[in-house]
């Protein structure tokens, strides 16, 4: 009896644990990917480019990228990024309204700090300061952004390693 | 979002099957609990490497391991950024006033505290108390080190500081701690150190007018104290709140230059990244590489112990025991409010900082729930001199702190992120070896380790 429960046991981890490796590649796939191929960097928790390729909002009403003014992105370096927002057309947003959210999904907390958009630069482009990472893994980037009375959200997932 | 979901399914899946089979008496809990855990680090993409008993194998790291190693690396802590809320934090005359200050038990009303009491040099700036105290009585944590203390952003265990030099300040109005005023020690320093005060910080005021400037005036419970200080005018507070702040800066001038020295660990990082196999076995034995293994490995204990200085700086609630008879510590939940309002903050006043300068403070998290309970990563250079540990020094040795990471109780209140390290006894010896391995004196002039030649 007790090693039929330990095969089975055994089967049953095997099978989901097999299940986890197609879906995280998947959503690797899905998330967000980087826009260089660099070699990681070998700093113990830095991300392997300095900004995240545009992508869309969830209801498609906007398309968004992000370029950190720290490059390489490393761990407990507080630093800004520079948001650019454009229409699902093309155009871009000068009057956006972008609330920001974040933080380590797998470990349920948030930013070490509490970042947010202090300057609209112009031409589309927005300025996002106090990011921070504390550790390396898997971060989320959600923005909120609302213009001309529609509103819509990005979610960026990207690893630091 | 969706792969999570995913791992957080398949994790409760795993736990409900084991729960029903230990229950059922099919199988022991030891297998389960190994079982878990092997399928929760893979489905966190940690996957560690196995354990590599003795032998060259020992030194052996693959490249992604020798950059970690690297990255703990003291040859990676930067040169000590200037602090630019204190105008004098790297003058040699303040540092020669802020050591003699740091020594100085005159800066306590009946001359028995100074930094210095609790801040010892051969015990690498501790006390070896659980809590720190003095008089016999015990303040609510326990006393941190301040070596390489220059490189945070935050001060205190909860951060309810933001600079060396405002943190400075705060003992010496503590009733508990050194127990003065600020008005006495403005009066004292002006006196005793008036040229010393001078060269750095130029004319002082005149303070001789006791009407003016009561000998016992300070923002404090003592309500004599309080009185006094609350009927002075708004301009001689500022002057003694100026002298004040001063008074820390030049302490911080001297702190800020003890630094942590090259650790035996740091000479194997440096092997590690040449991938010199000799000097490696010649410089930790198998079971400290086997440490060095678990402690960014399945340990994980990277994630919040990382960087040249083992901290990531932040806030983090390890749900720890409550000793018998304490109250529950808010932490940083209360820090927080603390440093946003604190006259000596990065944003008032008193601080050299131009606004831009003062990031940290301007991009303070004050709201989560992570926040309760929390306190911040200490760093673990030279940990194997500074027991006991923790924010309450509730735990005595590291074997101790290595039980609770094995066990990892969730945090209540608040938020716990870790997960049981479930080590074996010789896995955890391995990773206590390992931590012995960052013991080194501290990097500083000989001279300001040792009181100031004619000091009392």
């Amino acid at each position: 009896m007790r090693n039929w429960g330990v095969v089975w046991l055994v089967v049953m981890a095997l099978a989901l644990s097999a299940c986890n490796q197609i879906a995280a590649r998947e959503g690797g796939g899905e998330g967000m990917a980087m826009d260089d191929g660099m070699a990681m960097d070998m700093s113990g928790g830095s991300m392997a480019a300095d900004s995240l390729e545009a992508q869309d909002t969830e209801n498609g009403l906007f398309r968004v990228s992000a370029v950190s003014q720290l490059d390489p992105v490393v761990i407990n370096e507080t630093h800004a990024w520079t948001l650019h927002v454009e229409t699902a057309d093309g155009s871009p947003v000068t009057d956006a309204e972008i609330a920001v959210e974040g933080g380590m999904p797998e470990h349920d907390h948030g930013f070490p700090t509490a970042p947010r958009v202090t300057e609209n630069l112009g031409e589309g482009e927005y300025l996002l300061e106090g990011m921070r990472f504390n550790m390396g893994g898997v971060w989320v980037l959600t923005l909120a952004i609302s213009s001309g009375g529609q509103s819509d959200t990005v979610t960026f997932e990207f690893e630091l390693k | 979002m969706r792969r999570l979901l995913v791992a957080g399914a398949a994790l409760a899946l795993i736990l409900l099957i084991a729960v029903a089979l230990i229950s059922t008496g099919l199988v022991g809990g030891g297998a389960v609990g190994a079982t878990i855990r092997e399928v929760f680090t893979g489905s966190a993409g940690r996957g560690g490497a196995a354990t590599r008993p003795g032998g060259a194998s020992a030194h052996s790291w693959t490249d992604a391991e020798r950059g970690l190693i690297a990255s703990l690396s003291i040859d990676r802590l930067p040169p000590l950024p200037p602090d630019p809320s204190n105008a004098v934090g790297d003058s040699p005359d303040a540092v020669a006033l802020g050591h003699a200050l740091f020594f100085d038990s005159g800066l306590s009303p009946d001359g028995s505290v100074a930094c210095s009491t609790c801040h010892q040099p051969d015990r690498y700036f501790t006390d070896g108390k659980v809590l720190a105290n003095v008089r016999d009585v015990d303040t609510p944590r326990h006393t941190p080190t301040i070596v390489g203390i220059a490189y945070s952003d935050w001060f205190y265990w909860d951060g309810r500081k933001d600079s060396q030099w405002a943190q400075a300040l705060a003992p010496q109005e503590a009733a508990i701690e050194h127990g003065g005023t600020r008005t006495a020690h403005a009066r004292y320093v002006l006196s005793r150190y008036s040229s010393e005060y001078e060269a750095v910080f130029g004319p002082a005021p005149d303070l001789s007018d006791t009407l003016r400037f009561p000998a016992e005036a300070a923002p404090v419970e003592d309500e004599t104290a309080l009185a006094a200080w609350v009927a002075m005018s708004e301009a001689d507070r500022g002057a003694i709140n100026r002298v004040f702040a001063n008074i820390g800066k030049s302490i911080a001038a001297y702190s800020r230059r003890i630094l942590p020295g090259r650790s035996r660990f740091d000479d194997y990082a440096a092997a590690a990244l040449a991938n010199d196999g000799t000097r490696m076995s010649e410089l930790f034995s198998p079971q400290e590489a086997e440490g060095l293994r678990l402690f960014f490995g399945d340990g994980q204990c990277t994630d919040c112990h990382n960087g040249p200085l083992f901290t990531n700086g932040s806030f983090h609630n390890v749900g720890l025991p409550l000793p018998e008879g304490s109250k529950f510590d808010q932490g940083r939940s209360l820090g927080t409010l603390q440093v946003v309002e604190d006259v000596f903050n990065c944003l008032g006043k008193y601080s050299d900082a131009d606004e831009e300068a003062c990031v940290e403070l301007r991009f303070i998290k004050i709201e989560g729930e992570e926040l309760i309970g929390a306190f911040k990563v200490p760093g673990l250079r030279n940990v194997a001199e500074t027991a006991p540990y923790m924010h309450n020094g509730t735990f005595a040795d590291l074997d101790a702190v290595i039980r609770h990471y094995n066990h990892a109780p969730p945090a209540f209140p608040g938020h716990s992120d870790l997960v049981p390290l479930a080590f074996t006894e010789e896995q955890s010896a391995a990773l206590i070896a390992f931590l012995l391995t960052l013991s080194a004196p501290a990097d500083a002039p000989p001279e300001l380790l040792l009181p100031p030649e004619g000091s009392e």
